[in-house]
């Protein structure tokens, strides 16, 4: 399969790799995925509690090309959002900056998937009541 | 200079050795008659040519050139031995034993068959790839015509213990047949000493080229015969019509006998490369053979790595040409059959990388080898969660995982 220009960009050299601290009351941590399915995400933010901007990003992606360039990407755009913001991060947004072919969407809705767990993980924490996620 | 990619997938197919290539050329051009063309010299020069070849095709097996049909390849030879066998002695029973691992030329014509109403036993192996002799022996039937094994796998290498299954199968007045198309021209492969009465081969998998095969069937003891699954102009002592391939068939002869008097000296180098490649990338953590290691086959190696996903590994070691146990083009991952018959979990299978190297394979070529699959598994595991948890001691399998 033929990969685009920005997939094997963020492939090789992928955005904030890594690990924040998940006993954090300001840090949300989204796991998504199986591994019998090829693809596990973590994504995490840490935000800022007073203005409600997400200060960090990191992931930590089991998969294919594309689910790894899908998260990197996720927690680039992540980084100096509110809340507000990131929430709207459409699937379709990462799929046309990424070029991914069509057996490759899946792994931009998980990102998206992966964004918003992380944010409820981040509400739950914080005694605000979770999103609804489809 | 090394010339990238590096191949290092052979049991997919072989490159043409160059003296293959030249002993064809001729018969593209100048002689390039129909072997059934007898009126002329042109034809009769073309049947010497396939006369010589036969001999050639036949003795890398200990055959008799007599017992030689020529096909189109491995996949109608493995067609013709089980549909034909079937039809031929379908007054003595409908039933054939196989094994899950095969090839999917046997299974899918088994699973043809099967409709047509044979009964047809798939038996499960080993944890390493091997046959349960007892299991045979306990699966054969009265009504059982044929017993049907591969010789080495395509996947994992594993040679099966072919004489033993051969004395079983005749134990109980069954034929034998044996899909060697990974096994001829790299290890003996004796259809006397081994007991082989129908044995499937082709040319593109020892340096010949693609579009030619063989199906070896026993005359003497007992006389074997195979109903016809090709109708013609009866070539082939009526087994197989059509024109033959000329220039294959002279390729193919010519490989056969450079696999007879290279195939010791080939096995021993090609054997001590794969271990200095297997037992480098074993050194890495979670990392596992696929096979048993003693009985298989000289020149190749399959093995997992967990933690790591096949897809991604696969892009990571873009510049060798390997294959995976995962089939990644799709949407829905299909972990490889074989791996899984072993009792590999899906990850496991996901995650492995078939090697095989060649009579051209270069110490060079190993050293890129070992080297870029170490960074890509190490790499990929240094962006895995999986390989996180792993390291902090949790379980994944106590995880709910959310299936997507």
């Amino acid at each position: 399969m033929a990969y685009s220009e920005k997939v094997i960009d963020h492939y090789s050299n992928p955005r904030n790799i890594g690990t924040l601290d998940k006993s954090k009351n300001n840090v949300g941590t989204g796991l998504v995925g199986a591994p019998e399915c090829g693809d596990v995400m973590r994504l995490q933010i840490e935000v800022d509690d007073a203005t409600g901007t997400i200060t960090d990003a990191k992931f930590k992606t089991f998969g294919c090309g594309s689910a790894i360039a899908s998260s990197s990407l996720a927690t680039e755009w992540l980084k100096g959002k509110s809340i507000d913001d990131a929430l709207k991060i459409d699937n379709m947004d990462i799929v046309e900056e990424l070029a991914l072919p069509p057996v490759k969407i899946h792994c931009s809705v998980l990102a998206e998937d992966a964004i918003k767990a992380a944010i409820n993980d981040y509400r739950t924490k914080n005694n605000l009541t979770p999103i609804e996620v489809h | 200079m090394l010339k990238l990619p590096i191949y290092l997938d052979n049991n997919a197919t072989t490159p043409v050795d160059p003296r293959v290539l030249q002993d064809m050329l001729p018969y593209f051009t100048d002689v390039f008659g129909n072997a059934a063309s007898r009126n002329h010299p042109f034809g009769w020069k073309a049947e010497e040519a396939v006369d010589y070849a036969r001999e050639q095709v036949a003795q890398v097996i200990g055959a008799s050139e007599k017992e030689i049909i020529f096909t189109s390849g491995a996949t109608e030879s493995n067609n013709l031995a089980i549909k034909g066998v079937y039809e031929m002695y379908a007054e003595k029973g409908n039933h054939i034993i196989t094994l899950t691992t095969e090839h999917k030329a046997v299974l899918d014509t088994c699973k043809h068959l099967e409709k047509m109403g044979a009964d047809i036993t798939y038996l499960s192996v080993k944890g390493d790839g091997m046959i349960d002799l007892d299991e045979l022996e306990a699966a054969m039937k009265p009504t059982t015509i044929l017993v049907s094994v591969m010789f080495a796998n395509n996947e994992i290498g594993v040679i099966q213990p072919i004489k033993e299954i051969a004395a079983i199968a005749h134990k109980h007045g069954a034929l034998f047949h044996t899909d060697a198309t990974q096994a001829v021209g790299k290890v003996n492969t004796d259809v006397n000493e081994f007991g082989i009465d129908l044995l499937s081969y082709t040319a593109h998998k020892m340096y010949g080229p693609k579009g030619i095969g063989a199906l070896y069937v026993r005359r003497k003891n007992p006389r074997v015969k195979v109903t016809a699954q090709m109708d013609g102009g009866g070539h082939e002592r009526g087994m197989r019509s059509g024109t033959l391939n000329v220039p294959g068939i002279v390729g193919f002869g010519k490989a056969c006998e450079l696999a007879r008097l290279e195939m010791n000296q080939d096995a021993a180098r090609l054997s001590k490369m794969r271990d200095r490649l297997e037992n480098s990338l074993l050194e890495l953590e979670e990392s596992y053979l696929n096979g048993n290691k003693e009985h298989r086959l000289p020149h190749c190696t399959n093995i997992s790595f967990k933690y790591v996903e096949g897809e991604g590994l696969m892009m990571g070691v873009k510049d060798i040409a390997v294959s995976s146990g995962s089939a990644c083009t799709s949407a829905s991952l299909e972990p490889s059959y074989v791996l899984k018959a072993l009792g590999l979990d899906d990850e496991l299978a996901h995650s492995s990388l078939r090697f095989g190297l060649s009579r051209f394979s270069t110490d060079e070529e190993i050293d890129f080898a070992i080297n870029q699959t170490k960074e890509a598994v190490t790499k990929l595991r240094e962006m895995s969660p999986l390989w996180e948890m792993f390291k902090e001691g949790i379980d994944l399998k106590s995880i709910a995982w959310a299936e997507h």
